[in-house]
C-alpha cells in the first residue's frame, strides 16, 4: 500500500462505527483508508447481544434513543437484510413483576414510534413455546437479531468496493500532529512487526471504548465509562422470538436467538479503564445469567452451555463529569476543533450496534463538511453487498443437490446473502464439510481466505462461523488449518495459529466448563496433544 | 416437564445437545458404507437438529429417509445420544411428503394382511409370478428382485380360537403373547411352537384383547397419528393384562417387543411405564425363568444341528441376544456360533423399496458372505424382516430360537418336572 498518498480520511477501529463511517466516507467520493488493530469487529462489536433493537428497551426511561432505534431497525432491515433476523420480540410480565408497568412501557413505545402490542399470555406461549408458562403479560414488538460480524465485514466490502483502504492488525501507536493539526497515524504491523505511517486530511476516531486512549495520542481528552458486560452461548436455539422482561432494564433479563444459537445477556459493570483488555467471566456473572435467563426460557436450565464471554460499552462520560456519574447512552460526535482546537481529528462514540449507521452518518456529514465535500449520505438507501435484492435461493435451485451440500450451500447463504454465489460448489470436494456443526465447506473456507480479508484462524471463523458450534473447534480447527497454511503457504506458523485459535476457544468454555462442555474440551485436547502432537508452548 | 433447578448434564430431547462429536456412530451406521448421499448419524442426528431448530427449512427429507432406524450408531454412542430418535422424530415433526400408496399398503400390515390371507393361495401365486413382480416394480416402485413372505391361509388368531384357546385355562401360571402381524398371517406355526413350548413350561398361553400391529411399519412410512392410535390401543390392551390380570407378556418378534417398549414413548409420546418391564421376548422370559431356577426344560436325547446366530438391529439395541443365544447353548446337540453383528439392510419396508434396493443389500452383502461361508444347518435370529432378507439374498434357512427350541424339546420330560410337583 502507498504510504505517502495523502488519504482525504483515516478512520481508526474497525468496528460497526469504523466500518460504517469508511462506507459512508468512500460512498460519497472520499479517498478513505480504515485501519484496525486486531480483526474486525474484534472490539464491543464482536462482544455484544446481537439484538436488533426496536428501541422498546429504552422506550421509558430515553425516548431520544429509543425513536434512533426503530428508525435505524427499520434501515437495516432493508440494507442489511442477510445480516438481520426479523424475528419480533416479547417483553413479558412475569408474577413478580409489577404489570402496571406495562401499560406505561406501551404509551412510551408508541410515542417513540415502535409498534408495541400487547397480547394475551396465552397467544404468547402458543407463538413462543419456550417462554415461561408462568407469564401474566406479553407485548410484541418489533425487535429483532442482528448478526455484528456480517455487519461489520459488508460495511467494509461495501467501502472497498468503493476504493477504501483496509489495514487490519495495524495498530494506531501515535497521532501525528503538525502543530494544532493532525495529519496522519504511525502505525504497528502486528505481522510484519514494522512501524508504517500514512497521512490523511481528517482522522476520525472510531476506536470504541479505546477512543479515550486515541484521544490521549492526540492529546486531547474523552473520557469514556467502562461498563463491562457477561453474556452466555447456548449450544441451540430454544427460541425463535427475543425474550425480554417488561420492567426497568436489569440484569439477564434479554434471551436473544443468534444464527444457530441462542444468547443470555447481560450484567452490567463498572470497570477501571486499565482493565478494558482483560475481559473475564466471573462464576457470579454466570450464575445471575444462568438464574435470571431461566425465567425468561425455563429450558434454559436444560440446554448445553457452550461459551461466556464479555465485552465494554463504549459509554462516554459527559465533559463535566470526570467521574462518570452522568453517562449518555445516546450517540457522541466530538469535533476536536471546535472543542480542543485540534483540527483534522473527530471522535464517533457511544451509541450502539444498531445506531452505527446513523454514526457513521454523523461522522462522514463532519467530515464532508470540512472538506467542502457536498454529497449526501446514501448508506440507508443502498443495501450493503450480499443483502441485494435477489431470486437465488436453494430451495429453487433446479440442479440436483446431494444432501452434504444441501446444509452447506443454505448455510453459506445465510451467512453471505447474495454473495454466497461466489462460492466453489462444483464438487463434492468443494462441498466437504470442513465445521460439520455450522456447515462450512471448503469452498467457503477457501472463499473466505481470498476474499475477505483472513490473516489467521481466529479471523476465519468471524467470516464464516468456523469453530463457533457445539464442537468449538475439535473438528474443524485442524482441517481448518490445513487449508489456511495450504493458501497462505506458511506451514510452521500454521501450528501457532492453531494453538492460539484453540486456546481462544478454551477460553470462552472454561468459565462455564462442567458437563458436556468439559468432556468435549477433554476430548478437543486430547485430540490435539495426544494425536497430533500440539504442544503448549506452541501458544 | 417443569425444570426449576439447574441441570449441569443437559437432557434436551433425546440428549442431542450431549453429542461431543466424536463421530463414533458415523463410524457404526451401515448405511454410510455403501451409501455417500447419506449424511450419517452424526450429521442427520445432533448436528442437522441444531440447524433444523435455527431454521425448518434444513430438513432434508431425501437423505434422512435413507435412515434405516437400526439404532446400531445409538447402541455404538459413548454419550447416550438418542440418535436414530433424532431422526426419525425430525422425519415426524417435519416431513411434509404424504405417504405414498405403496408405502401406506406396506404400513398397514394388518389390513392387507387380513386381506391376503383369505386370497392366501391366489395372493401367494400371483405375488411370486414374475410379470406380476415387474408390475409392482413399476406401479408400486416395490422391487422385483424381492420375494414377498407367504400368507397362511389361516390366521393364527383363528386357529388359536379354534385349536388352543380352550385348553389354556388349564394352567395355574399364564402370559399374553403378543405374536405380532408376521405370526398372524404369514407363519402361524412360530406362534403355535411358542404355546407348545409355554405350556410344557406350565404357562397358559393367552391373546391380547384385540391385538393391533404394533405400528413400526407405519412409523417408518410417515403414518404417524395412525401408529399412535394403534399404540395407544395395544398398551390399553396390555394394561389389561399386565395390571389387571398379571400376565406378563411375552413376543416372538424382536422389532414388535423394541417398537412397543422403546419406539411408543420415545417417538409416539404414548406412555407405556406401567406396562414396559413386563413385556418382553419370549427367549428372555424363559431365560430369567431357568436362570432363576423357575423352570427346568429337557431336551430331546437324539437332536443335534449347527446353528448360527444373527443379532437383529433391534436385539442390539435392546441387549437382548445374550437371553436367545444362551438359551439356545442349552440344547445338548446344538453347536452355536455367532455371526458377527451387523445388519441385514432390510429395516422393516425399508429394502422393499425399489429406491432403496442397492442400498440394503449393499448394506447386508457383508452378512451374507459370512452366512454362505458358515458350514451351518440353518440360521436363528429373533426377527422376520431379518428372516426374509436372508432368505432371499442367501442360500441359508432361517428360523427363529422359539421354532428351534420347540423342535429340540422333549414335551413330555418337561412337563413331567412340573407336574410331579
Ligand atoms: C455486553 C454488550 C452487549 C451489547 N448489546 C448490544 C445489542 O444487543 N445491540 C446493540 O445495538 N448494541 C449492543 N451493545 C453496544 C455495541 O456493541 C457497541 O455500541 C458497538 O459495537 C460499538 O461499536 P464501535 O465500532 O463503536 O466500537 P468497537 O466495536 O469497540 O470498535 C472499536 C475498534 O477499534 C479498535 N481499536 C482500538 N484501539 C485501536 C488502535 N490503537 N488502533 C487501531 N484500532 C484500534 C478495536 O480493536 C475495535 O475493533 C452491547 C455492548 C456490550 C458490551
Ligand atoms: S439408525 Fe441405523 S441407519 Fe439410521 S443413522 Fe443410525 S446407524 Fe445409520
Ligand atoms: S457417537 Fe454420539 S457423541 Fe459421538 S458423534 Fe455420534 S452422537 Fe455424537
Amino acid at each position: 500500500m502507498n504510504t505517502s498518498k495523502d488519504y482525504d480520511v483515516i478512520i481508526i477501529g474497525g468496528g460497526a462505527t469504523g466500518a460504517g463511517t469508511a462506507r459512508d466516507c468512500a460512498m460519497r467520493g472520499l479517498s478513505v483508508l480504515l485501519v484496525e488493530r486486531h480483526d474486525l469487529a474484534t472490539g464491543a462489536t464482536g462482544r455484544n447481544h446481537g439484538l436488533l433493537h426496536s428501541g422498546a428497551r429504552y422506550a421509558v426511561t430515553d425516548h431520544e434513543s429509543a425513536s434512533e432505534c426503530i428508525q435505524e431497525n427499520m434501515i437495516l432491515r432493508r440494507i442489511a437484510s442477510h445480516c438481520v433476523e426479523e424475528n419480533d420480540g416479547l417483553f413479558i410480565t412475569l408474577p413478580d413483576d409489577d404489570i402496571a408497568f406495562q401499560s406505561l412501557f406501551i404509551d412510551s413505545c408508541q410515542k417513540a414510534g415502535i409498534n408495541a402490542q400487547a397480547i394475551d399470555p396465552d397467544y404468547a406461549r402458543l407463538i413462543e413455546p419456550s417462554v415461561n408458562p408462568e407469564l401474566i403479560g406479553a407485548v410484541k414488538v418489533p425487535d429483532g437479531s442482528v448478526d455484528p460480524f456480517r455487519l461489520a465485514l459488508s460495511n467494509v466490502l461495501d467501502a472497498k468496493i468503493h476504493n477504501a483502504d483496509l489495514l487490519t492488525h495495524h495498530e494506531v501507536t501515535g497521532i501525528i500532529r503538525k502543530g494544532d493539526r493532525v495529519t496522519g497515524v504511525e502505525l504497528y504491523d502486528h505481522q510484519t512487526r514494522a512501524k508504517v505511517s500514512y497521512h490523511g486530511k481528517i482522522v476520525v476516531n472510531a476506536a470504541g471504548i479505546w477512543g479515550q486512549h486515541l484521544a490521549g495520542l492526540a492529546g486531547v481528552t474523552v473520557n469514556m465509562f467502562p461498563a463491562k458486560g457477561s453474556l452466555l452461548i447456548f449450544g441451540h436455539r430454544v427460541n425463535t422470538m427475543i425474550l425480554n422482561r417488561c420492567r426497568k432494564p436489569a440484569n439477564a433479563d434479554i434471551l436473544v436467538p443468534g444464527d444457530t444459537i441462542c444468547l443470555i445477556g447481560t450484567t452490567s459493570e463498572r470497570i477501571p479503564y486499565d482493565e478494558i483488555d482483560n475481559m473475564y467471566v466471573s462464576t457470579e456473572d454466570v450464575d445471575v445469567l444462568i438464574r435470571e435467563g431461566m425465567k425468561l426460557a425455563p429450558s434454559l436450565a436444560t440446554t448445553r452451555v457452550l461459551r461466556a464471554y464479555a465485552g465494554v460499552r463504549p459509554l462516554v462520560a459527559a465533559d463535566d463529569d470526570p467521574n462518570g456519574r452522568n453517562i449518555s447512552r445516546g450517540i457522541v460526535l466530538l469535533d476536536h476543533q471546535e472543542r480542543d482546537g485540534l483540527s483534522g481529528f473527530i471522535t464517533i462514540t457511544g451509541g450502539k450496534l444498531m445506531t452505527y449507521r446513523l454514526m457513521a452518518e454523523w461522522a462522514t456529514d463532519l467530515v464532508c463538511r470540512k472538506l467542502a465535500v457536498e454529497k449526501q449520505c446514501e448508506t440507508a438507501d443502498n443495501p450493503l453487498p450480499g443483502s441485494e435484492k435477489n431470486d437465488f435461493s436453494v430451495k429453487s435451485a433446479t440442479r440436483k443437490i446431494y444432501s452434504g451440500s444441501r446444509v452447506v450451500q443454505m448455510s453459506a447463504q445465510d451467512r453471505h446473502g447474495t454473495l454466497a454465489s461466489n462460492i466453489a460448489s462444483s464438487d463434492m470436494m468443494d462441498d466437504a464439510m470442513v465445521c460439520e456443526c455450522e456447515g462450512v465447506s471448503i469452498g467457503e473456507v477457501n472463499y473466505a481466505i481470498k476474499e475477505l480479508h483472513v490473516a489467521n484462524l481466529i479471523d476465519l471463523r468471524r467470516r464464516t462461523r468456523v469453530g463457533m458450534g457445539t464442537c468449538q473447534g475439535e473438528l474443524c480447527a485442524c482441517r481448518a488449518a490445513g487449508l489456511l497454511g495450504e493458501a497462505l503457504e506458511e506451514t510452521v506458523q500454521a501450528k501457532d495459529d492453531l494453538a492460539n485459535f484453540l486456546q481462544e476457544r478454551w477460553k470462552g468454555m472454561y468459565p462455564i466448563a462442567w458437563g458436556e462442555t468439559l468432556i468435549e474440551s477433554q476430548f478437543t485436547s486430547w485430540i490435539y496433544e495426544g494425536i497430533y502432537g500440539l504442544k503448549p508452548e506452541n501458544n | 416437564m417443569k425444570k426449576d433447578t439447574f441441570e449441569p448434564y443437559n437432557i434436551s430431547d433425546n440428549d442431542f445437545e450431549q453429542c461431543v462429536k466424536c463421530t463414533i456412530c458415523t463410524v457404526y451406521c451401515p448405511v454410510v458404507l455403501v451409501n455417500p448421499d447419506y449424511p450419517g448419524p452424526k450429521q442427520a442426528g445432533p448436528d442437522g437438529e441444531r440447524l433444523r431448530l435455527k431454521n425448518p427449512d434444513y430438513f432434508d427429507e431425501e437423505a434422512l429417509k435413507l435412515c434405516l432406524n437400526c439404532k446400531r450408531c445409538e447402541v455404538a454412542c459413548p454419550s447416550g445420544v438418542k440418535i436414530g430418535d433424532v431422526i426419525q422424530a425430525a422425519r415426524i415433526k417435519y416431513g411434509t411428503k404424504r405417504p405414498t400408496l405403496r408405502d401406506a399398503i406396506m404400513a398397514n400390515t394388518d389390513l392387507v394382511g387380513t386381506m391376503a390371507s383369505a386370497f392366501a393361495p391366489i395372493v401367494n401365486t400371483t405375488v411370486a409370478l414374475k410379470p406380476v413382480r415387474q408390475i409392482m416394480d413399476k406401479v408400486l416402485k416395490i422391487d422385483h428382485h424381492r420375494i414377498f413372505p407367504k400368507y397362511s391361509g389361516e390366521k393364527f388368531e383363528t386357529w388359536y380360537r379354534k385349536h388352543a384357546a380352550a385348553k389354556q385355562d388349564g394352567f395355574k401360571k399364564c402370559v399374553s403373547y403378543f405374536h405380532g402381524c408376521y405370526v398372524n398371517y404369514n407363519f402361524p406355526q412360530l406362534g403355535k411352537d411358542l404355546i407348545k413350548i409355554m405350556n410344557a413350561a406350565g404357562y397358559g398361553v393367552k391373546l391380547l384383547e384385540k391385538e393391533k400391529c404394533c405400528g413400526v411399519a407405519l412409523i417408518s412410512n410417515g403414518l404417524v397419528k395412525q401408529a399412535a392410535r394403534q399404540a395407544r390401543h395395544n398398551v390399553r390392551a396390555l394394561q389389561k393384562s399386565i395390571v389387571e390380570n398379571g400376565h406378563p407378556v411375552v413376543s416372538t418378534s424382536s422389532t414388535c417387543t423394541f417398537t412397543i417398549r422403546d419406539e411408543y414413548p420415545h417417538l409416539l409420546g404414548v406412555n407405556n411405564e406401567d406396562v414396559r418391564e413386563q413385556t418382553e421376548l419370549a427367549t428372555r422370559f424363559l431365560f430369567r425363568l431357568i436362570d432363576g431356577e423357575k423352570l427346568q426344560l429337557v431336551f430331546k436325547k437324539n437332536y443335534s444341528a449347527r446353528v448360527a446366530y444373527h443379532t437383529p438391529c433391534h436385539m442390539e439395541k435392546l441387549g437382548w441376544s445374550i437371553y436367545s443365544t444362551s438359551l439356545l447353548q442349552m440344547i445338548p446337540g446344538l453347536e452355536l456360533m455367532q455371526l458377527d453383528s451387523q445388519c441385514c439392510g432390510i429395516a422393516g419396508t425399508y429394502g422393499f423399496k425399489k429406491e432403496n434396493y442397492e442400498t440394503a443389500q449393499g448394506v447386508g452383502q457383508p452378512l451374507f458372505t459370512q452366512i454362505e461361508e458358515a458350514d451351518v444347518d440353518c440360521i436363528a435370529t429373533d426377527c422376520e424382516t431379518c428372516k426374509w432378507q436372508i432368505e432371499m439374498s442367501t442360500t441359508a434357512k432361517v428360523k427363529n430360537p422359539v421354532a428351534i427350541l420347540a423342535d429340540a424339546l422333549d414335551i413330555e420330560a418337561t412337563q413331567a418336572l412340573w407336574q410331579q410337583q
